[in-house]
């Protein structure tokens, strides 16, 4: 029923692709995410709530968008939207035909963020999961423990004079961070970036604490021992010297590994993703029921062949995706050829 | 008031039961800092607060004295297989993304059994030390009990110390900058009472610290004083005329020592290695009491040195062979006096400590021990004419020492210098590559390069360093975009990079694909301007074998072929 192609995965009877990655006449996208959701497809349909993210990202196009669990058809096939609970509005792609169904994850967590909605475990007979965080040494701790870390390290840098730059990607981690300060007292400033979500997100009625924009005409005692939300290190840009001292601390699920959190100057590094860790990808790939499970991006070697020993067919696909910042930090070459 | 003494005492107790926490928060703070300041602050901090027996620990593990390893990666590995229901390839998997086996251990275990860790870090290294002998299945159910009490980063500090492998990111400088501080003493006397032969679980730290054991060790080496390197003698030596230059000799720094009838050779990592030398029975009966001496251990063959590679096969073995003895001889090159009739001589003049050391040198009278002789030169062209001589010295370079200089601690400028001779460089081209450790266990950085050999490539060193971050990160996306094959952590890669790669000597060997092992290699440029076909070629190689691979590589020829 679907087949995976040169310009990404195709569903035949319903004559649509899924986050395809060359430009294809109708597209179902799983997430705003640039390896996901690229330019140049006659069509888009995505979830309510990723529109107006796409937007910002990629502008006017001709956009359809359905709610959780609102089945459209398509030449005869029901494709339906459910939370996966990655970042807003984010989604696994539900496919129906003739009676066998396929789920396509996009990218996922199991933990609830309190803001990106709840991983719906939907039943299917084929589930194509992502597997980013695919290895056993990746297990998260509860988000609660990772957010009163970063709170108590924001403290000591107040209380020693350093604002607190937090390094995390624009659309999902920025917002994860908004959510975790919402009772924060002082100042949080943000790069462009996540401003210009921001202001869609609010635009859409999400309501997050507003994060500013910092400028010479910001007052200088209020630059000083704040937050700043940047994707990118802001040393070497204006803000450097408008902000004061200043600490760093990178957010992304690569900081569980030494190596990584010692390499780049950062000085502090908190294990926050918005992928599934270990348990979260086996729990959900059980959760399924799944006769058959294709991995992609990440670790998909290892965790097929996993799969495979504890009795569920699975097999690896090479895609595209995972071309974010964040998986680009470890993207390995893909030598092998998608298992047959 | 009893009450009062008693809540205190109590809190006390309580305090210093945690002291492996207090280890782990410590190593946890320095890995997070970059700022030497700081750093000292955070060992000073944990001096002033750390148990008592939990302190000498902690210095020993801080300059250099390493556990053993207790258990076999292997076992571990399968442990920790049974335990958290991986199979060992998924282990391997694992493994090979860390690139570090402790940290893997401690991020693949989750269990818990509910109780905190207690107890200090000395609890748990006596712990450690008295089952170091045991059977497996004791080690195997400590480790597990501990493992089980421990938080992700106390199971990885837990974890360095039984797998042998305890290193962290403090020099022993920073801890002895600390020590000096928090003593009020100056850092070369606090660096002496720190060396030499003591036990971390037998030693108290306040008297090591307070010096009055520092008299009674009779094997008690000093620090070393080492050379800064330097570029050219026009900026760093105005007046020639205060220099006293020698050869700098390829062996193995050390010290040798006899006070009271007793003999002691220490190596410059501070390991004692007396019983490697049966060549120097002469100088334990014969040189006058109460001496140290500061010089080269070298392979010398009728006054002439041999290369390196000769001397380490003298060292990496416990039994020296009447063969070895023969076929690689060792000597002492002498070149300072440290101590002479049980007194310090470090605070004379180094002409001063030179003349005495001339006179002991030749009192001995044999040739197991001899003096690095000044050299005679007139200028700096003079001097650097000495300097492209030095290979055919077997030496690699010149050393420069201020005539009127003390014999300082640690690497310093000003009195001592190096004048290394420019190392031999080739130019080759990348061929295998494989993720680094620690700090770049994410990225491709230990490489593989080869020379062209008719029209097959041969490979022939591996290097790791040499390359801005920058050009590492560049590196890393070619390899990854152009690997061809996969060997386990190995990535073969298309022959299109060319390096300049530079070393310091060369030898023939038998283990080697291309019959040449060559010394310390490095990556000295990126020739961005050469492509593959432009490389050096293995006859090119052999070439410099010819002419700098020192006369006594027959006699390694031998040696390597008949073990």
């Amino acid at each position: 029923m679907i087949s995976f192609t040169e310009s990404g995965l195709f569903c035949i009877p319903g004559g649509f692709h899924i986050d395809p990655w060359r430009p294809v006449e109708t597209a179902v996208i799983t997430h705003a995410h640039s390896d996901h959701a690229r330019t140049g497809h006659g069509s888009y349909l995505c979830h309510e709530q990723s529109l107006p993210i796409m937007r910002v990202r990629l502008g006017d196009q001709h956009y359809q968008t359905a709610g959780w669990n609102q089945p459209v058809i398509r030449n005869g096939v029901k494709v339906s939207l459910h939370a996966a609970g990655h970042i807003i509005g984010s989604a696994q792609v539900r496919v129906e035909y003739k009676g066998e169904v396929w789920v396509i994850s996009g990218d996922y967590k199991t933990h609830d963020d309190g803001i990106s909605g709840a991983f719906e475990p939907i039943r299917c007979h084929t589930f194509v999961t992502e597997s980013t965080f695919g290895l056993p040494v990746y297990r998260w701790d509860p988000q609660e423990k990772i957010y009163a870390e970063m709170r108590q390290w924001i403290d000591k840098n107040t209380a020693e004079g350093y604002s607190s730059v937090f390094q995390a990607y624009s659309l999902g981690k920025a917002q994860r961070l908004m959510d975790a300060f919402r009772d924060y007292e002082g100042r949080i400033f943000a790069h462009g970036a996540v401003l210009r979500i921001q202001e869609a997100l609010d635009e859409a009625g999400h309501r997050f604490p507003i994060a500013e924009r910092m400028s010479s005409l910001t007052p200088s005692d209020k630059r000083k021992t704040c937050i700043f939300i940047s994707p990118s290190p802001v040393e070497g840009t204006h803000v450097q010297k408008l902000i004061g001292p200043y600490r760093t601390a990178v957010c992304s699920g690569w900081m569980q590994v030494r190596g990584n959190r010692r390499r780049g100057s950062a000085d502090k590094g908190f294990v926050l993703s918005d992928h599934a860790d270990w348990d979260g990808l086996l729990e959900a790939v059980k959760a399924t029921g799944a006769g058959r499970v294709y991995a992609t991006h990440g670790f998909q070697s290892a965790f097929s062949r996993y799969l495979n020993e504890t009795g569920i067919e699975a097999a690896e696909v090479r895609t595209m995706f995972g071309n974010e910042e964040e998986e680009a930090m470890t993207a390995e070459p893909v030598l092998e050829n998608p298992a047959s | 008031m009893m009450t009062n003494e008693h809540a205190d005492h109590a809190v006390g107790m309580r305090k210093e039961s945690n002291g492996f926490k207090l280890f782990t928060a410590l190593l946890n703070d320095l890995s997070a800092t970059d700022g030497t300041q700081e750093k000292v602050c955070l060992l000073m901090e944990y001096f002033n607060n750390a148990p008592p027996d939990d302190k000498s620990w902690t210095l020993g593990l801080f300059t250099g004295r390493r556990l053993r390893r207790m258990v076999k990666t292997k076992l571990l590995a399968g442990w920790l297989s049974e335990w958290a229901n991986i199979p060992e390839w998924l282990f391997e998997e694992c493994y090979h993304q860390v690139g570090d086996l402790a940290e893997t251990l401690a991020l693949l275990d989750n269990s818990t059994s509910g109780t905190v860790m207690e107890g200090d870090l000395s609890d748990c290294l006596r712990t450690l030390r008295e089952i170091s002998e045991a059977e497996d299945v004791v080690k195997k159910e400590t480790i597990r009990r501990y493992w089980s009490s421990m938080s992700k980063d106390e199971k990885f500090v837990f974890n360095k110390l039984i797998t042998g492998g305890f290193r962290v990111g403090v020099s022993a400088q920073l801890v002895i900058q600390a020590l000096a501080k928090m003593f009020k003493e100056d850092k070369a006397v606090i660096a002496h009472r720190i060396s030499g032969q003591w036990e971390p679980g037998d030693t108290d730290f306040a008297v090591l610290l307070s010096g009055q054991g520092t008299n009674d060790d009779l094997s008690k080496p000093y620090p070393f004083f080492l050379a800064h390197p330097m570029e050219d003698p026009a900026e760093t030596c105005s007046d020639m005329a205060e220099w006293h230059a020698e050869w700098k000799w390829d062996g193995i720094r050390g010290q040798v020592i006899r006070r009271k009838g007793q003999w002691f050779v220490w190596s410059r990592g501070e390991e004692l290695i007396t019983e490697k030398f049966p060549e120097f029975e002469e100088m334990r009966k014969k040189l006058p009491d109460g001496i140290v001496i500061d010089g080269e251990i070298l392979a010398m063959k009728g006054g002439v040195p041999l290369p390196f590679s000769l001397l380490q096969t003298r060292i990496g073995r416990s039994k020296i062979s009447p063969k070895q003895l023969r076929e690689v001889p060792v000597a002492f090159m002498a070149f300072d006096l440290l101590e002479f009739n049980g007194e310090d001589w470090r605070g004379r003049p180094h002409a001063e400590r030179m003349a005495q050391l001339k006179a002991v040198v030749q009192d001995l009278g044999h040739p197991t021990l001899s003096i690095s002789e000044g050299l005679a030169f007139s200028g700096k062209d003079d001097l650097a004419a000495l300097r492209a001589r030095s290979r055919e010295h077997g030496s690699e370079g010149l050393m420069l020492k201020r005539k009127t200089s003390t014999y300082q601690v640690g690497r310093k400028r000003g009195d001592w210098w190096k004048w290394k001779t420019d190392p031999m460089t080739i130019d080759a081209v990348l061929t295998y590559a494989q993720k680094g450790h620690g700090k770049r266990s994410s990225l491709y950085t230990d490489y593989t390069f080869a020379l062209r050999d008719g029209d097959r490539l041969v490979v022939f060193a591996k290097a790791y360093s040499g390359l801005t971050d920058k050009e590492f990160a560049a590196v890393d996306a070619f390899v990854k975009k152009n690997a061809i094959e996969k060997f386990g952590p190995v990535r073969t890669v298309k022959p299109e990079l060319v390096f300049e790669i530079a070393f310091e000597g060369l030898s023939e060997s038998k283990r080697h694909r291309s019959g040449i092992a060559v010394r310390f290699p490095r990556m000295s440029r990126w020739r961005t301007d050469k492509n593959a076909s432009q490389i050096n070629t293995l006859d090119d190689l052999r070439e410099m074998l010819k002419q700098y691979g020192s006369q006594a590589d027959a006699s390694g020829d031998e040696i390597n072929e008949r073990e």
